[in-house]
């Protein structure tokens, strides 16, 4: 149970989950944060309106994952580090994951890193595709990896070393 | 222990200094805490309780908690959580409560 | 003797708002802080902000203590920095007294003041915890991010309200191992976002657990939990030892009201608001006219709040001693609006019971 273990259940993540076909698409945000805390940032940071308007800053957020095209600006600026781009679309048996990383060393594209699940547990390998860290996402950078499809909703982190 | 790189900060260190910690000598940068100093070179006692002489180290690092109390320069009941390091200082474990005067 | 229109005690996020927002309508202010730089404890607060943008959401907390420097330079003309400088009283005159460095001592007489003294950690019970190795939470904060010294290879936390649970992610970034975060209590406290994200670094996260005892000779070398039942009674057999060299206390935080209480503010038991604090009109003057309180001091709660608190506080002071401006009453409503937002949601329910205690 999240409130005692900080790992969100899996009904709480049906909630947020875009449909398979969605997800088949390309790439969509997936916002998993399941608390109506005073915080507005996803929404004021989605340029394309996917982020429904929080009229009053408790409420959760909320994404339309047909105007979402998954470009991750929301990532970085989530306070929450709450956000994650799955792109189910990759390859043939890859999904590509975009998550916040804020720890050293950085990986480099091309290396490949331990997957790791919303526990720490490593579940499988990942790809470092791109890491993105730019001046506006003020030192929160984004690291794009590759894993295999079918852990595409478990894969929220990555450690140095395979 | 000092940390060398961070995701997220810079850290701006005053040049290098020596000063010494009962005798012993060591090296801070100066204008950091006599504290930091300290524990970044693994010193995590800085005193005993003056009643039953049980080990103090830092607790507060703002000044306000009086665990960190030492010697420093011959002055008694410096709060070296605050106290900024200079070139030479000889900082010591206090001895009891220490003297005013 | 020197005096002042506004003299705001304090330079954290609440003082410094106060600062900036009297000095906006043109009263001459005094800026005192015991530190040698601005910003209170934002300096050492590396995570991004909640809130909205009117708080400086999505910012890092050590930018926003330079964006609110900036805002105050603006008004250099009438605002005056004391730094290094404490306030030892507060007179029944209004005089307050300053010892500024090791040799100056000073009075001055505001004809009204802004105490934003903050807040302290409140300590644990339990045998050995005087240990060295045995550290407040904001004292680690402290020690790593304005210092750049790690306090040592692997720590236990011991709460996980918000600055348990952040303090446990920047030790992480500091390279510092984290053996587990513990809480007393049935659920995590802080924001659940921050939860995960150190919970996905593999951190466990162990509710209704406590510290036993610590051991060591000389400084912490292990620390013992027990599980609680739900009388917050040990389980016996449920003791765990983990081999850390670093403790963290993190179990709230209490007014920092010494001023306060000399100068004869009516006070109140509220723990919902972490022990003592002013009673206190909607404007945020306590029951002593012309003395206004802004930040922890008057209630622990998010920094986002302290700041409308503080900018809320010093419009106020200035207004009622006769500075204003055309917008006056629009801000002093903005800043109530946003408060009153801040603490709508469900996280704020329990500071909503302290002020509802508080306020009647």
């Amino acid at each position: 149970m999240l409130e005692k273990t900080g790992i969100p259940t899996e009904e709480q993540l049906k909630e947020v989950t875009p449909s398979k076909e969605r997800l088949s698409r390309g790439p969509v945000a997936i916002i998993e944060c399941f608390q109506e805390i005073p915080c507005n940032p996803c929404y004021t940071s989605c340029s394309t309106g996917a982020i429904k308007e929080l009229v009053d800053i408790n409420e959760k957020p909320e994404v339309d994952f047909d105007k979402c095209n998954g470009c991750g600006i929301c990532i970085s600026n989530c306070p929450g580090l709450a956000i994650f781009v799955v792109d189910e679309s990759y390859s043939e048996d890859k999904a590509l994951i975009k998550l916040p990383y804020e720890f050293l060393p950085l990986p480099e594209k091309g290396d490949m890193v331990k997957a790791l699940d919303r526990s720490g547990q490593v579940v499988g390998q990942a790809e470092v595709v791109k890491v993105v860290n730019s001046k506006a996402q003020d030192r929160t950078p984004v690291i794009w990896i590759a894993v295999d499809k079918e852990l595409s909703m478990r894969v929220r982190n990555i450690e140095m070393g395979v | 222990m000092r940390i060398e790189k961070h995701p997220i900060l810079t850290f701006e260190k005053g040049r290098k200094v020596k000063f010494t910690y009962n005798g012993e000598e060591l090296e801070g940068f100066e204008g950091e805490p006599i504290a930091a100093a300290l524990h970044a070179a693994g010193v995590k006692v800085l005193g005993h309780s003056s009643v039953h002489k049980r080990p103090r180290g830092f607790y507060c690092a703002i000044g306000n908690c009086s665990s960190c109390l030492m010697t420093v320069d011959g002055k008694p009941n410096v709060r070296v959580c605050i106290e900024k390091l200079a070139d030479g200082m000889k900082v010591e474990t206090q001895q009891g409560k220490g003297d005013l005067i | 003797m020197r005096t002042t229109d506004v003299a705001v005690i304090g330079g954290g996020p609440a003082g410094l708002s106060a600062a900036i927002s009297a000095a906006s309508l043109g009263a001459k202010v005094t800026l005192i802080d015991r530190n040698d730089r601005l910003g209170g404890q934002l300096i050492k607060q590396t995570h991004m902000f909640f809130g909205s943008q009117k708080q400086h959401a999505s910012v890092r907390g050590v930018d926003i203590s330079g964006i609110l420097e900036e805002q105050l330079s603006k008004y250099k003309d009438n605002v005056e920095v004391l730094l290094n400088a404490t306030v030892l009283g507060l007179y029944e005159d209004g005089v307050v007294t300053i010892e500024q460095g090791e040799e100056k001592y000073f009075k001055i007489k505001p004809k009204a003041m802004v105490i934003a003294t903050g807040a302290s950690e409140k300590v644990l019970p339990f045998p050995n915890n005087d240990l060295p190795g045995i550290y407040g939470a904001g004292a680690v904060q402290t020690l790593m991010n304005v210092y750049g010294v790690a306090p040592g290879d692997r720590a236990l936390m011991v709460g996980a309200g918000n600055i348990g649970l952040i303090v446990s992610y920047q030790l992480m970034q500091a390279g510092v191992k984290v053996a587990a975060i513990i809480d007393a209590a049935p659920k995590i406290g802080g924001y659940l976002v921050h939860a995960s994200k150190i919970r996905r670094m593999g951190v466990p996260i162990y509710t209704s657990y406590t510290v036993k005892e610590a051991i060591g000779k000389d400084s912490l070398e292990k620390a013992v939990i027990v599980q609680l039942d739900e009388k917050w009674q040990p389980v016996p057999g449920t003791e765990r030892e983990l081999d850390v060299d670093v403790m963290c206390i993190s179990i709230g935080l209490s007014p920092l009201a010494e001023l306060l209480w000399q100068a004869d503010c009516e006070m109140k038991y509220v723990p919902e608001l972490g022990g003592y604090v002013p009673a206190r009109d909607e404007e945020y003057q306590t029951t002593v006219k012309g003395i206004y309180v802004a930040g922890d001091v008057s209630g622990v709660e998010e920094a986002s709040a302290a700041m409308v608190e503080g900018q809320l506080a010093g419009l106020c002071a200035a207004k009622n001693l006769g500075f204003t401006s055309p917008d006056f009453e629009a801000r002093r409503q903005d800043c109530i609006d946003q408060l009153n937002t801040l603490r709508s949601g469900p996280v704020g329910a329990k500071i909503r019971a302290g002020l509802e205690k508080l306020l009647g």
